[in-house]
């Protein structure tokens, strides 16, 4: 070897570089490394700048959902003027004009000068009457002491200040005229127009078409929770009842491959045919209630179970056999050893992967389409526990929709709101199981 | 509801059953529980079992076959003649259902008597006239067999809850007093009782075969019943997607190759984002990347995973769409008409993607074995030679594998492409152009108010059997291309 190498070595080509020095070869394969290394760091950053676009996009397109323009006023209605404006044919516009006066008299204290007149107020704020009036009949006793009124402005002058509207391209129609918002400027240096937060955005009900500002996302949560109560309560006990089977007590033969092929295959089925099967067997054979959160609850239950089935098999698989073992060594029976000592230990694994199964099934849009979520306009709250699972009423993610394929632009403003109150549901949620995780999980 | 206060009574009687079963057992034993065969509890169980499984099977068999059973008899009661021109039996019956529905209202209401409301010598023009003041949508005039069939479906249905409430209740109890007989010491009640949960357990495993059964078999019927309407080769072959409104039948176009050549656009626009960026990002952050940058990065890309479609499907519309068409728009270089596209669908679902190839390929890169690389690093290959030369040949199959879940995952996405990629199904190659795919046509001719029983409708279940069938397909062969080779270094 030695002497064949030290006899080869003369004929060998050999550089008569030094190795310090880089040839041409190695500076393009180091080249050629650090472009490598390159595409991988532009690869993840082109990620994280996706993540960032669509945050950034998301808070900046929804927070104006949050607030709205509201007139703040004080005034004063005395019994007198109360019993004045009821006897009166037309009661809602007697307490109009009470306002207006009220108005006229903080405009004028405040210093503007922009001329205004009760058909402008009305272009701007609505029809205040009504709100004042089912104030005071509600609370008679406020009567002849100063109260404070909250008026949401009308939803356009929230879109000027919002900028979907401007003085350039704005025409003049019933509905607002360029010389209103000259009112509203003013109204606005001087303190009387103001932005406030939007109550009714998260307590409201959904509205008619027309009627952005009215929009309100509360009903279609409580329709969520609905739909997870029932998800929950069906999944939950199946899937671990399943797991348990399949994990400490199922023979190796056909039948266990079935139901093992038949969890794999159904958690990459796409979610619009759970919706098909939804509408099929739940609506047309079984005749349940269209748009019910109690048959989308069904519908998300058969979709979450994969998830939470292989979760729970993962946990109790990383339950060591030692355990087991202990257990039967002191007399316990099989059933007894999964439920007395297993089944305790894996359990925040299974909350863990319940809750993230869940936060998935909160977000699933495509099924509710098909059992009818999107048609129903939810202006209802539920009334009562079981009417929340049997009436048709709307989910977040399918108010969210609806008001996404609208035709007013204002009502995208409002489904960038609903994704940030979905978003945050599920950033708990999954916060909740993190916490679960690090707190709980034992490391065998 | 009288079902829930049903389950609830059920429930007490079990309750009931657990504490006299155990009980009665250690009377039985003279209150020393050495002398039982098993646990005290277990006879308490041993009732509460046989008192609810039986009653709640029964329940539950009861509320699927009644309204078949009642739906079945009446609609015989409907004569030929009074089903019209253009009109189905499906369609009388949902009549009636909304007949019967509205006598209950007016019934709940007080305006008229039970009596009354199955009164079936009552005047129909008056009866109709009170469900009209009631306030329920009666739709035009009830003619006389729909009135009278809706009155027999109302006392058939009442008659079947009667019943129902009476067979379970007995049998709860019947079930009690079994387990109750069964509370002696030397009965071996727990062995019973882990045989019951056993049978239990296998029961819950068995609802992954039956919501597979019951997805083929909603599709296959309606598939079925869609191609006795319109012919299989049309729907395959057709060129031409343009279905009529409202199932006034004629003159539909039903066929599919438009909307799949639209998937197939998206799809590979889709994979075309996702899958240089995810396998860069995997590769960097499995043989690159520090901890500190792994522990950061991973989960980040991984909340790409996290968020719901619906909120992909608004970016797509409200700031994708808008962006495209400042560049490629009229405005910029007048390649696109609207915002929604196959461009904008198929940019935003390749972002979607990118978390889904990155971790799986992750997850594969990092099973190649140390040694490979260690060999190569041996021979004086760098880094980046190794990866390329060694590590990836080696995770190919893998990759290909985790590649193929990510397209199945793109043809069957829903909510970008509705509210992404336009509604025109069209055959074009533009990827700027509006084009539509398999599942938002889903979408669309199932939400309209187009009948059930007409082509358009069940059009989707054909739609949703090719989607099943190509997602099971490219499942398959993924999970098995993937399997095959983790066995490979096991």
């Amino acid at each position: 070897m030695t002497d064949a190498s030290l006899s080869n070595a003369p004929a060998a080509p050999r550089s008569s570089r030094s190795l310090h020095t880089v040839d041409e070869r190695t500076r393009k394969r180091n080249a050629s490394e650090k472009r490598f290394r390159a595409y991988g760091i532009t690869a993840i950053l082109i990620g994280l700048v996706f993540l960032a676009v669509l945050a950034v996009s998301i808070v900046r397109s929804g927070m104006p959902a949050f607030s709205r323009m509201v007139v703040d006023i004080e005034f004063t209605l005395t019994q007198a003027q109360f019993d004045e404006a009821e006897s009166q044919l037309m009661k809602t516009s007697a307490y109009q004009e009470f306002f207006n006066a009220a108005l006229q008299e903080r405009m004028e204290s405040a210093g503007v000068t922009v001329p205004f007149d009760a058909a402008a107020v009305e272009r701007i704020l609505g029809k205040t009457g009504g709100t004042i009036r089912e104030f005071y009949r509600a609370n008679p006793d406020r009567l002849g002491e100063p109260v404070r009124f909250e008026l949401p402005a009308a939803s356009r002058v929230d879109g000027y200040y919002k900028g979907r509207l401007s003085r350039d391209t704005m025409v003049d129609s019933r509905f607002l005229m360029t010389t209103d918002l000259d009112i509203v400027d003013a109204m606005h240096d001087a303190g009387i127009l103001k932005r406030g937060f939007n109550w009714t955005f998260i307590q409201g009900t959904d509205s008619g078409v027309d009627n952005p500002g009215g929009a309100g996302i509360g009903a279609s949560v409580i329709g969520s929770f609905f739909m997870m109560i029932v998800v929950l309560v069906l999944s939950l006990p199946i899937g671990v009842a399943a797991s348990i089977y399949l994990e400490e007590f199922a023979p190796q033969n056909r039948f266990t491959d079935l139901i093992e092929v038949n969890i794999s295959n159904l958690a990459a089925v796409p979610s619009i045919v759970f919706g098909i099967l939804g509408l099929a067997v739940f609506i047309q054979f079984m005749h349940l209630p269209q748009s019910a959160p109690l048959v989308g609850g069904l519908v998300l239950t058969l979709m979450t179970l994969p998830t939470i089935i292989i979760a729970t098999r993962a946990s109790l698989k990383a339950v060591p056999p030692s355990i087991r073992d202990a257990a039967l060594g002191v007399g316990a029976s099989r059933m007894q050893a999964v439920f007395h000592h297993v089944l305790p230990l894996a359990m925040p694994g299974i909350l863990t992967g319940t809750i993230i199964g869940l936060a998935q099934a909160l977000g699933e849009t495509a099924p509710l389409l098909l059992i009818g979520m999107v048609g129903y306009v939810a202006r209802e709250y539920p009334d009562g526990l079981i009417a929340g699972f049997t009436e048709a009423n709307s989910a977040m993610p399918a108010q969210i929709y609806t008001w996404a394929a609208r035709a007013d632009v204002a009502f995208y403003e409002k489904a960038w709101g609903g994704i940030i109150i979905l978003l945050m549901f599920l950033l708990t949620m999954n916060i909740l199981a993190i916490i679960l995780r690090r707190r709980y999980e034992r490391r065998w | 509801m009288p079902v829930l206060w049903l389950v609830l009574i059920m429930l007490g009687i079990a309750a009931a059953g657990f504490v006299l079963g155990r009980s009665r057992a250690m009377a039985r034993a003279g209150g020393d529980s050495r002398k039982l065969h098993s646990l005290p509890g277990y006879y308490g169980a041993n009732a509460a079992l046989k008192a609810i499984v039986p009653a709640a099977g029964v329940l539950l068999v009861w509320l699927l076959a009644q309204p078949y059973y009642v739906t079945s008899v009446v609609s015989e009661m409907i004569p030929e003649t009074a089903i019209g021109d253009g009109s189905s039996l499906g369609l009388v019956m949902s009549e009636v259902r909304r007949t019967a529905d509205g006598l209950d209202n007016a019934v709940a209401l007080g305006l008229m008597t039970e009596d009354f409301a199955r009164n079936a010598r009552a005047d129909i023009t008056d009866i109709t006239q009170r469900l009209k003041d009631a306030g329920q949508i009666v739709t035009s005039d009830v003619t006389q067999p729909i009135m009278r069939a809706a009155q027999e479906f109302r006392v058939l249905n009442a008659r079947g809850n009667l019943l129902m409430t009476g067979v379970v209740l007995a049998l709860a109890v019947a079930g009690t007093l079994w387990g109750l007989r069964e509370s002696f010491a030397s009965f071996r009640a727990r062995n019973v009782v882990e045989s019951g949960i056993l049978a239990l357990l296998i029961a819950a495993a068995s609802i992954a075969i039956l919501t597979t059964v019951g997805i083929v078999l909603s599709l296959v019927f309606n598939t079925w019943e869609f191609f006795k309407l319109y012919p299989a080769a049309d729907f395959f072959f057709g060129l031409e997607w343009s279905p009529s409104f409202s199932g006034r039948g004629g003159s539909s176009e039903l066929g599919i190759v438009p909307l799949l050549w639209g998937t197939f656009y998206i799809s590979i626009v889709a994979l075309a984002v996702a899958v240089p960026i995810g396998l860069f990002s995997a590769i960097y952050l499995s043989e690159y990347a520090s901890p500190r940058i792994r522990a950061f990065a991973k989960p980040m890309l991984e909340v790409l995973a996290g968020i719901p479609t619906i909120v992909y499907g608004l970016f797509a519309l409200l700031t994708v769409g808008p962006m495209l068409m400042r560049v490629f728009g009229d405005e910029g270089l007048g390649w696109m008409q609207s915002g929604t596209a196959v461009m904008t669908a198929g940019l935003v679902m390749g972002v979607m993607l990118i978390p889904f190839v990155s971790s799986l390929s992750d997850d594969i890169i990092n099973a190649v074995p140390q040694a490979l690389r260690d060999g190569s690093y041996g021979l004086g290959a760098t880094q980046s030679e190794t990866i390329r030369q060694v590590v990836l040949p080696a995770a190919l199959p893998g990759i290909v594998g985790a590649i193929l879940l990510a397209a199945s995952r793109a043809i069957g996405e829903t909510m970008i492409v509705v509210l992404g990629a336009g509604a025109a199904a069209r055959l074009s190659m533009n990827p700027f152009d509006a084009m539509t795919t398999v599942t938002a046509k889903i979408v669309s001719q199932l939400t309209g108010d187009s009948d059930f029983a007409s082509p358009e409708a069940l059009v989707a279940f054909a739609l949703g059997m090719t989607l099943f069938v190509l997602t099971l397909g490219l499942n398959v062969l993924a999970l098995y291309i993937v399997r095959k080779y983790r066995e490979q270094y096991e």
